[in-house]
């Protein structure tokens, strides 16, 4: 039997109808031709298929897609703001070399954005403790500690700016 | 020493940008229209003769469009050390035998994957079961059950390494000690799945997208066990989500899909899951080994006679290498004017261990480093002062094994002493509290031909443009490493460009120039990085030669290539943009467009590797007396990797090292129950997370390579092996609890502690 689902992804509206098994990741990664959501695991241990869901992280491998209907998804496709190559999280990421085979790297960065909305001046052990679900088999972490402490940094001096401006 | 523009920079790597925005492609994100989804039947016994296989009730099932197994292909058997062709003793799917569980037993390829998974359940096979060994015990008992006809003990491969008189050395010895130490498997663990895709044209040629480490060698083997000609497979690597030497050889999914392609004409596809990889897929060698060695009073080292057994596993896999290095990596570090190694490859019935990170270094060792601490403690000298007592130098010849180059080992020890400020650390930590040490020296690439190229061992070709641009094609392959941009940094600074004037095209056998031996061994650097210098010379004679016929330049000038201009070193104003340089070139060339090759083999190297590279470490743990918890502080890294070519990026790789090899010393192992592994999830076997990780600090010694591109060498993969022993060694200064079988589990140390002060009773 399938389901009929409306949902919203990076933005845009999906009407989709779904077999009641499928994961979010299977329908944003098969259906959507979203491959940037990526799969490790489907246990829901390694944290690489981590997407936000109206705001929430969650793990798309073990989200039913029916569970979804009406929600707002945001996977990295949709990270950086309209208009912009990268946003601070992803420039972080790049800049502070936390980046080598890139497989964690969606997921860490929906994890850390989860983090920083809730937490803007999040600790190192908050920081570690915050991406202890998101596995990552290259870097050691340190270095995407430090791009989250960067990109912390950089978003509150955007918010700062921003609301200077006003 | 030479100034450079780009090598030696922190630079991002240009790929990370496509990383960060979820756009790169990798092997599980291609689509091809009118594809099948493949899955693997796996054998569920560890050894067993196969009697029958019925399909008929798969194949029926709609959507299925394809099953095959063992009798539908061809006989041919595949390995990596093409060289010797007894070793190669795998066919894709099991013809006779299974040989551990997960043998890879027969294959569908459905419209979709829940069909296709569907369909394993339909197929039936009668298996007649066989005794199994899971040890190498048992598998080299008189007697035991045979894995291979072809090797009635269980022993695939053996080698024999002596050099002085190690009987003699030990009879001058004042102090002998042996030990047998044992460690064990653990899984890469990379993070992205094994997939491959692949399509066959309608002329019957093959193209495989795949997750791969050596895309070459894929080709080769591929070729050979579809009996097509090689230039009629062509392989494509995508991004890679890391390899770890986990992805080196031949897959039975690859051969799978390009069969089924072949037979149904439409692209397949083949993703394993988490747990595939986990309970089936190749892993680090457990070994045994036996360790004895002979000091001088003075803790001068006078012999050491070494004996390893490689548990393999059901296949050869990267078994042979692994067998030949460990024993290479035994004669390193330490002068031993005498050395005996005897090593051998053991069949059993469990799942095949291969190549991964370290490649026989960290069994090798911990086995060394280990003994040295013990040796140390009962000579009475500092375990520091010890190794640099015996230190390699720049310049030792091991004979058949190595010539040393360039070495900063000993500076490595004292700079790691300094950081750590390990001669007050080792006597006034706190309690429960333990410093240790270790060290490893490692390859830049293996020189022994096993797998029988034709070609040259790396190749590189550059084309440059008027638009003074250039572009870069090579067939090493970037497993998530950085080896495209450390290319791309070599060759930048090579022509005088910068990053963003080049372009990289890498590991696509048929647009990439043959060949390259692929990601193992820490090769990658040196030889496709001398490569690239090769073919940039060549580029850079025809630029000078435009432009010293432009400015009638006497032939004594040396000519430069250097932001963005060519000239005249003494006379920069006669030069010209490096745009304009190209196109003169090819002006005189009359249209021809300006390209070179360039290649590098290694020569007059000895067996082993053109260079190595050496490293201290220091860890610092608190062991929680109570549970047994091991806690590691701080670590602390000096090593010698020659010129550096990406200081971000050879950090990155050392925390990599630390991470993996963290897990290794501490929480990693397989569980296994009569040869079935049963941690097949990341909750269950356990790689360290974000919060596990200590503080990390290193210093680069400063060395340089003169077989190296720009005086580089290896970094990163030999930094895999000094932390166990380093914990091992702080866990035993913290508790007393002595460590000579990995990994070292709460268990283990409580033990030890009730053991220490079971002594201690009797003693008082
Ligand atoms: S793929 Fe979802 S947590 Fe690993
Ligand atoms: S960068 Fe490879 S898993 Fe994190």
């Amino acid at each position: 039997m399938m389901h009929k689902i409306s949902i919203k992804v990076n933005g845009d509206l999906y009407v989709l109808s779904v077999e009641p098994w499928k994961t979010l990741n299977q329908v944003l990664r098969e259906d959507l031709n979203l491959t940037g959501t990526k799969l490790g695991c489907g246990t829901g241990d390694c944290g690489a298929c981590t997407v936000l869901v109206d705001g929430r992280s969650v793990t798309s491998c073990l989200t039913l897609a029916v569970e979804m209907d009406g929600k707002e998804i945001l996977t990295v496709e949709g990270l950086a703001p309209a208009g912009e190559e990268l946003h601070p999280i992803q420039r972080a990421f790049v800049e502070k070399g936390a980046i080598q085979c890139g497989y964690c790297t969606p997921g860490m960065e929906l994890s850390a954005l989860y983090l920083l909305k809730n937490n803007p001046s999040p600790s190192e052990a908050e920081i570690r403790e915050a991406l202890s679900g998101n596995l990552c088999r290259c870097t050691g972490y340190n270095k995407i500690v430090e791009a989250v402490q960067w990109a912390a940094k950089e978003l509150k001096a955007e918010k700062s700016k921003s609301t200077r401006s006003k | 020493m030479r100034e450079f523009s780009v090598v030696g920079k922190d630079i991002p790597r240009p790929d990370a940008w496509l990383k960060a925005t979820g756009k790169a492609v990798y092997t599980d994100d291609i689509k091809l229209p009118g594809m099948l989804y493949g899955k693997l039947l796996r054998s569920p016994l560890p050894h067993a003769r196969i009697v029958n296989i019925d399909v008929s009730k798969a194949q029926a099932l709609p959507g299925v469009k394809c099953v095959i197994t063992g009798q539908d292909i061809p006989k041919v058997k595949y390995g990596n050390w093409r060289l010797f062709p007894a070793t190669q003793d795998e066919y894709a799917l099991a013809i006779d035998k299974v040989r551990f569980v997960g043998d890879e037993v027969a294959a569908v390829a459905a419209i979709d994957p829940d069909i296709a998974a569907e369909a394993l359940q339909l197929i039936e096979v009668e298996y007649e079961e066989l005794p199994p060994v899971f040890d190498i015990e048992s598998a080299l008992k008189e007697g035991a059950p045979v894995i291979h006809e072809e090797s009635p003990n269980n022993v695939s491969v053996t080698r024999k390494i002596e050099y002085g008189d190690v009987e003699e050395g030990f009879s001058k010895a004042d102090y002998v000690r042996e030990d047998t130490f044992t460690v064990h498997a653990v899984s890469h663990a990379y993070l992205e799945p094994c997939s491959t895709v692949a399509q066959c044209d309608l002329d019957g040629r093959i193209t495989l997208w795949t997750s791969t480490q050596t895309p070459y060698i894929i080709q080769c083997l591929l070729a050979s066990t579809l009996e097509m000609r090689e230039n009629d497979v062509r392989v494509i690597k995508p991004y890679v989500g890391g390899g770890f030497g986990g992805k080196m050889e031949l897959r039975p999914w690859e051969f799978c899909a390009a069969f089924m392609a072949k037979l149904t004409g439409r692209p397949v596809k083949f993703t394993l899951t988490r747990e595939e990889e986990l309970a089936t897929g190749r892993r680090r060698h457990p070994m045994v080994i036996y360790s004895k060695v002979g000091f001088k009073k003075d803790g001068t080292l006078v012999a050491k006679d070494l004996k390893i057994s490689l548990d393999g596993g059901g296949y050869n896999s990267m078994g042979p290498t692994a067998t030949f290095l460990c024993g290479n990596f035994g004669a390193m570090l330490y002068r031993y004017p005498n050395y005996r190694f005897f090593g051998q490859h053991v069949y059993t019935n469990k799942p095949p261990a291969g190549a991964m990170r370290g490649f026989g270094a960290p069994q090798s060792l911990f086995a060394t480093e280990t003994q040295m601490n013990m040796a140390a403690e009962e000579l009475g000298i500092d375990p520091i002062e010890l190794r640099i007592k015996n230190a390699m130098v720049e310049g030792d010849v091991i004979p058949d094994v190595a010539t040393i180059s360039s070495c900063g080992f000993i500076d490595s020890l004292k700079e790691a002493a300094r950081m750590s400020n390990w001669k007050k650390k080792r006597k006034s930590l706190a309690p429960g509290e333990g410093i240790g040490v270790g060290c490893y020296s490692f390859i830049s690439g293996g020189v022994f031909n096993w797998f029988n190229t034709q070609y040259p061992f790396s190749a590189a070709e550059v084309r440059v443009f008027s638009d003074g641009t250039a572009h870069l094609l090579t067939m090493a392959s970037d497993i998530g490493q950085g080896s495209d941009t450390a290319l791309k940094q070599i060759l930048a600074e090579e022509l005088g460009l910068e990053m963003k004037d080049i372009r990289v095209t890498s590991a696509d056998t048929a647009v990439t120039p043959q060949a390259d031996l692929g990601t193992w061994g820490s090769r990658v650097t040196l030889m496709a990085g001398n490569a690239v210098i090769d073919a940039a010379k060549k580029i850079k004679e025809k630029l000078f030669g435009a432009v010293s016929a432009r400015f009638n330049l006497n032939v004594i000038y040396d000519m430069e290539c250097k932001g963005g201009r060519v000239y005249a070193k003494g006379r920069p104003d006669r030069g010209m943009s490096f745009g304009e340089a190209v196109a003169m070139v090819q002006k005189a060339q009359r249209g021809e467009p300006l390209v070179a090759r360039g290649y590098y083999t290694p020569r007059g190297k000895g067996l082993v590797t053109p260079a190595f590279s050496f490293g201290a470490q220091v860890a610092h743990v608190a062991v929680d007396q109570e549970t047994g918890k091991v806690e590691v502080k701080k670590i602390w890294t000096a090593h010698d990797c020659g010129t550096v070519i990406n200081p971000m990026a050879a950090e990155g790789q050392l925390e990599g090292s630390i991470h993996m090899a963290l897990g290794y010393a501490l929480s990693e192992q397989f569980v296994m129950d009569k040869g079935k592994t049963l941690n097949t999830t990341f909750l269950d076997y356990k790689i360290p997370a974000a919060m596990d990780m200590p503080q990390s600090k290193s210093a680069i010694v400063d060395t340089y390579e003169p077989e190296g591109p720009m005086g580089a060498k290896e970094v990163g993969e030999g930094l895999v092996s000094p932390t166990a022993p380093a914990i091992a060694e702080a866990v035993y200064h913290a508790t007393g609890y002595r460590c000579k079988d990995l990994p070292i589990t709460p268990e283990k140390i409580l033990k030890g502690l009730r053991d220490t002060k079971k002594r201690k009773r009797k003693r008082s």
